[in-house]
């Protein structure tokens, strides 16, 4: 049969990132998928080797405003590892509830949007409206919607008022009662079964070869967790189940997302009722020459940063590997063979966020001229005066 | 005012378009659709094709491989049609002003009527722009 090929995007109306997708079909199966990035690299890696150790932790939140927790969260992961020191008790529980806090967001901000995929406007609307409780929740122990700026390298920028925790807790309540509710309405909604089950299946051997993280792996029957298999934060001295299911369909991600939101509240709980006094910062003054990495179970699987020091005021190298790096190209594994319109859900199984990964370099290994540093500043200053006439801007 | 800007302003239906930002703006404006905001009891509608918006909301700090499309898309609405810039990307590039993929900040290649700072703005400060973006036209100071 002929091959047509349909692009989705870079600016399609499902998708709230640009990014593109090339699907070859042969009448409406899949029989391949290309994907192209880099309509939202911003060069976070270079700038944050411009600013201070302090400043990047600003910058780092900004690598994605869903995960806005976990890079800052594994970025002071690893400068406390350079040196190392040891972070404050109360800074590490606190720490671990806006991470979960964050967590609960990403997960109903996922479902939301696999509703709105589905043609299923009512779930869309009935999770973002839970959501903006948990919203509500860090707006009240940060004092922002997103973007909490909590983390700083050696503990935590702010503490948590103790007049605040009893105000949180109930509302957690609150939060947890609706969404039982709605859990029963999405896991045994017969719609849901027939769009998501036996769709998009990632096997074991696929999962592990492909080295899936989060959600995504967990969901095939891989238990990988980073708060399990290497305790950070709080997590080691609070009782939480891994979710783990086998079928690893689009409707066992769903399943896993849901029922770690549930878990994700149990933490949140556990942590306000042990959390203990003291300080909240460590109080670095200089960071050594050498090397330290950080990682982190993100929302949508492990987080990695790679920091270099020198021993002045700001990184040498700074590495960035976000979850959905990984994540990405399990695709190629679970879209082909489906149908077209099964597509856009199979793509967003894996809460794909296309802001953290794109931290791409591209070499051309053909070509025999080497530039210099010089030569490049020069290429570059050329490009954007190029770009800048093109545009019209004097 | 034009007959067209007076029926626009009925209801603006916007299209929103991301040029290399952290996701926290187009969380934001989505969040307006949602049940607790609910700009479309205003009219106001998420539309999936450039050629039905009256209104481009703009966010991110412009980079090279999507202002170009950008451009294109600016050029590809239907005129008379408002832009707000969304953000503190949008506005200024604000801290990735200094990166070699962001060279220009957005106002310079498209005409924007409202800009809206906050990183991100919150869905109240999104509503309060579009709300002043209304006032504009009415007063006939928008740069159409």
């Amino acid at each position: 049969m002929e091959k047509t090929i349909i692009p989705i995007g870079p600016y399609h109306p499902l998708q709230e990132e640009p990014e593109f997708f090339m699907l070859t079909v042969e009448g409406e199966k899949v029989v391949d998928i290309e994907v192209r990035i880099g309509y939202n690299h911003r060069g976070i890696e270079k700038l944050s080797e411009m600013k201070s150790f302090d400043q990047s932790t600003f910058l780092i939140e900004r690598i994605c405003g869903i995960c806005s927790t976990s890079h800052p969260f594994a970025y002071t992961r690893a400068v406390e590892d350079i040196i190392p020191v040891e972070v404050p008790e109360r800074a590490k529980y606190i720490r671990t509830i806006i991470a979960e806090g964050e967590r609960i967001h990403s997960h109903l901000l996922w479902l939301g949007l696999a509703g709105h995929f589905l043609g299923y406007n009512t779930v869309y609307m009935w999770v973002w409206k839970l959501r903006e409780e948990i919203l509500d929740v860090m707006e009240i122990l940060t004092g922002n919607r997103n973007s909490y700026a909590m983390f700083k390298p050696g503990g935590i920028r702010r503490d948590i008022k103790s007049e605040d925790i009893p105000v949180v807790i109930k509302k957690m309540d609150s939060i947890v009662s609706t969404l039982e509710m709605l859990k029963k309405a999405v896991i045994d909604d017969p719609v849901i079964h027939a769009r998501t089950k036996g769709i998009g299946i990632l096997s074991k051997e696929d999962a592990i070869n492909y080295c899936a993280l989060g959600p995504t792996a967990r969901a095939s029957g891989v238990a990988r967790d980073v708060r399990k298999d290497s305790p950070y934060g709080a997590y080691d001295k609070i009782e939480w189940d891994m979710i783990v299911t086998h079928n690893g369909d689009v409707f066992d991600k769903l399943v896993v997302r849901i029922l770690e939101v549930f878990e994700s509240i149990k933490i949140i709980k556990n942590c306000f009722l042990n959390l203990p006094g003291g300080e909240i910062d460590a109080n670095i003054k200089d960071i050594p020459p050498g090397e330290g990495i950080g990682f982190i179970e993100a929302p949508r699987g492990e987080c990695f940063h790679y920091v270099k020091s020198d021993g002045t005021n700001r990184p040498v190298r700074h590495k960035v590997r976000a979850p959905t790096f990984m994540n990405l190209p399990t695709c190629k594994a679970t879209i082909i063979g489906e149908y077209i319109s099964d597509a856009t859900i199979i793509l967003a199984a894996i809460d794909p966020c296309y802001c953290c990964t794109e931290r791409m370099t591209v070499c051309n290994t053909k070509r025999k001229k080497i530039y210099t540093g010089k030569d490049l500043i020069k290429l570059s200053r050329e490009k954007t005066e190029i770009l800048r006439n093109k545009m019209g801007v004097k | 005012m034009s007959i067209k800007l007076k029926a626009l302003l009925k209801s603006p239906w916007v299209f929103h378009l991301s040029t290399g930002s952290c996701n926290n703006c187009d969380i934001e404006i989505l969040d307006c659709l949602t049940p607790r905001f609910d700009i479309e009891r205003f009219g106001m509608l998420l539309v999936g094709s450039i050629k039905h918006a009256d209104v481009l909301l703009i966010t991110g700090s412009g980079n090279r491989k999507s202002m170009e499309r950008a451009k294109r898309l600016y050029e590809q609405m239907p005129k008379p049609c408002l832009v707000v810039a969304v953000g503190e990307c949008a506005l200024s590039r604000g801290m990735f002003i200094h990166s070699y993929n962001c060279p220009v900040p957005i106002d310079k290649v498209i005409p924007v009527d409202v800009y809206i700072p906050g990183c991100p703005p919150k869905p109240e400060a999104i509503i309060a722009g579009i709300v002043k973006l209304i006032e504009k036209v009415k007063k006939g100071t928008a740069k159409k």
